[in-house]
């Protein structure tokens, strides 16, 4: 009973604020926009009866989306812009932890601090401040002028390139806290036993730190492509009107076209993709935690 | 001494397999090794024996090639190995906490660094094979790490540091992680493989008993130094400082002071009001000099009436009686407040024991029954 009594509250947890706000958002994707407050039909009401309210219902949204090719576009580029970035971050992140884990005891929680220390300031004004950086006449293009490498200024602000410093940038520290805290882990004297063995420093490197630190990559990995797959606030700011990604669709939809029916069906369908990753994410974290 | 027995050492025609030349290592203003020379012969089971931080597991690393000295040479097979990196070196160790790789089988650990020479999949399996054969492991060629037990893991990691047929195998503190009874059998164990591969160890270890079991020869440390070099047997009957005395096994230690009687005899006059004591040696004491009479317990015989004709005996009374099962060790507490420890074998049921506590006895042993030491 008291088992019941301590899972029932996280499920209650769970059900009230993502299930019920779920199943709301499925219904609206099942209705029609109308010009009404909700913009939306059918309101369900206790007159009627709730047979007549779900024989309204129906799946036209979910063609449409597979009629108009901008929504599988947008996800198409969501998905490859969301898997450019995680390579990107991998790549930046991983150098990151290793040297983390290699620095001196007493270095160690000042660069963890560092990792730390931007969730300190508001996403949304670091973002805005890359737009400083970034723009014509930013900071990066000055700096550059002044070095004298380029003559004229680059166009980095509303293009893809953008998108993917801001989410490389925002999401560098979910990739290199799980990496350190595996590499942190990661015995010593196994690399010693590799070299002892016969391996060089950068065999030893392959063949042991690599797996051994398997477990953080694919966590860091998921924790990356997730969100920004359904990213909506980097592409909105920095991407310009060029970068086409699901999360500015799906905004697009709710506020200028005030179409609720079809963005709805957006973020369902968004839902369904990342279930995927998610799931493999949970298993992935339940055998490294049978491992240990 | 007969020609079979294995004592490289004492033939100056050996070449040895290991030389360490004056070797010193720092570690910033620290010397882990103090201008170190010693010979390490082939197909030896040699023992770096000391408390921890006397530098034994630095000897090691030196060997392995992990750690550099900061002057000196170390030779093997002849050829100075310093500038050598750890994977160029014919020398494989078995790490104290066993580094077994937890993302690969047993087959796979045990394979790893046949793999890293590129022989071929034939060759590799015929000697992970073997390997497994040797340890006992064939059945669990499949599992992972963690999925065997203590002493398994520990047969694993000897099969691992043998497979490339190393020229020598050092073993870091290789059974410190079983319990008791474990240990002695794996100690002889070892002992049976090291015969069987004819491959030198060298081990390190700060278990005395464990060194005086499987080595061939001990070397006893402590600050970077090598205070005695020697057999067990050497080591235990004849030390040639109170330091070795002390750190193996239990032993008596008497300070006194020489006086000289005849050729290879000296009392020691060590209390107010007791005998001096006498004792055979073959080093040269100055009359009235310091000197340290160590005794072993099992050494002293301990009796209820005055023995006739003993060279040394003194009277004291029980203090303590360290019951052992097999042994009883008696702790004898003289007039002049010295606890002197005496050992007896446990022969009969203790219910028959001769002694107890507050009993007046007799302590006697024989002028060679201890060492003399000068420091």
């Amino acid at each position: 009973m008291r088992r019941f009594a301590l899972i029932a509250l996280p499920y209650a947890w769970l059900l009230a604020l993502f299930l019920v706000p779920f199943l709301i958002v499925v219904k609206i994707s099942l209705s029609d926009v109308a010009l009404s407050i909700p913009p939306y039909s059918p309101q369900f009401s206790w007159d009627e009866g709730i047979g007549a309210f779900l024989a309204e219902l129906d799946f036209e949204n979910f063609v449409f989306l597979t009629q108009d090719s901008l929504y599988w576009k947008a996800y198409l580029s969501s998905l490859f812009i969301a898997l450019v970035s995680t390579v990107l971050t991998l790549m930046i992140g991983y150098p990151v932890a290793y040297g983390m884990a290699r620095a001196s005891e007493e270095w160690r929680p000042t660069l963890m601090m560092l990792i730390i220390l931007p969730f300190w300031t508001s996403f949304l004004i670091r973002v805005y401040a890359w737009m400083g950086i970034l723009s014509q006449e930013g900071f990066l293009n000055q700096f550059l002028l002044w070095t004298g490498i380029i003559s004229t200024p680059l166009t980095i602000l509303n293009t893809t390139t953008a998108v993917y410093i801001g989410i490389v940038y925002t999401y560098l520290p979910f990739m290199v806290l799980p990496i350190y805290a595996a590499l942190d882990r990661l015995d010593g004297s196994l690399i010693e036993a590799a070299e002892d063995l016969g391996c060089s420093r950068l065999s030893a490197f392959w063949l042991v730190t690599i797996p051994m630190s398997r477990n953080g990559i694919i966590a860091g990995c998921f924790l990356v492509f997730i969100p920004a797959l359904g990213e909506f606030v980097i592409p909105s700011l920095l991407g310009g009107s060029g970068t086409l990604m699901i999360g500015k669709v799906l905004w697009e939809e709710f506020f200028s076209n005030r179409d609720w029916p079809v963005a709805s069906a957006v973020a369902v369908v968004l839902l369904l993709i990342l279930i995927i990753p998610i799931v493999l994410f949970q298993r992935n974290q339940q055998r490294a935690s049978e491992a240990d | 001494m007969n020609s079979t027995v294995f004592a490289p050492w004492e033939d100056p025609e050996q070449k040895p397999l290991i030389r360490f030349q004056n070797v010193t290592k720092k570690f910033g203003s620290f010397t882990a090794i103090d201008n170190l020379s010693l010979d390490i012969y082939e197909r030896e089971f040699f023992a770096l024996l000391g408390p921890s931080g006397c530098g034994k597991t630095t000897m090691m690393r030196m060997l392995a090639g992990f750690e550099n000295p900061s002057s000196g040479q170390i030779e093997l097979s002849g050829r100075n190995i310093v500038p050598v990196p750890p994977n160029k070196r014919a020398v494989n160790m078995m790490f104290q906490s066993y580094a077994l790789f937890p993302h690969l089988t047993i087959w796979e650990n045990i394979a790893f660094g046949l793999k890293r020479e590129g022989k071929d999949k034939e060759t590799i399996a015929t000697r992970v094979h073997e390997m497994l054969r040797l340890t006992r492991l064939e059945r669990f060629a499949k599992r992972k790490p963690h999925q065997i037990s203590g002493g398994q893991r520990q047969r694993v990691a000897l099969a691992r540091s043998l497979a490339k047929a190393p020229t020598l195998l050092l073993l870091d503190e290789p059974l410190g992680a079983l319990d008791a009874k474990l240990r002695q059998d794996t100690q002889f164990e070892l002992m049976d493989i090291q015969e069987k591969t004819g491959t030198t160890f060298v081990i390190v270890t700060h278990d005395q008993e464990e060194a005086m079991t499987v080595a061939s020869r001990v070397a006893v440390m402590d600050e970077g130094k090598l205070m005695q070099v020697a057999t067990p047997d050497r080591i235990y009957e004849t030390p040639n400082s109170v330091y070795v005395a002390d750190f193996i096994g239990d032993v008596n230690i008497i300070e006194g002071r020489s006086r000289f009687l005849e050729e290879g005899q000296y009392e020691i006059d060590w209390a107010e009001g007791q005998q001096a004591l006498h004792a055979a040696t073959s080093a040269k004491f100055d009359n009235g000099q310091t000197c340290y009479m160590a005794i072993r317990p099992e050494k002293i015989t301990i009796t209820a009436d005055r023995p006739e004709a003993a060279d040394n005996c003194v009277q004291g009374k029980i203090h303590d009686i360290a019951y052992l099962g097999n042994l009883s060790t008696y702790h004898v507490e003289l007039p002049n407040g010295t606890i002197i420890k005496a050992q007896t074998a446990n022969t009969r049921r203790i219910a028959r024991r001769s002694f107890t506590w507050e009993d007046q006895v007799w302590l006697s042993w024989t002028a060679t029954a201890g060492v003399m030491l000068a420091r």
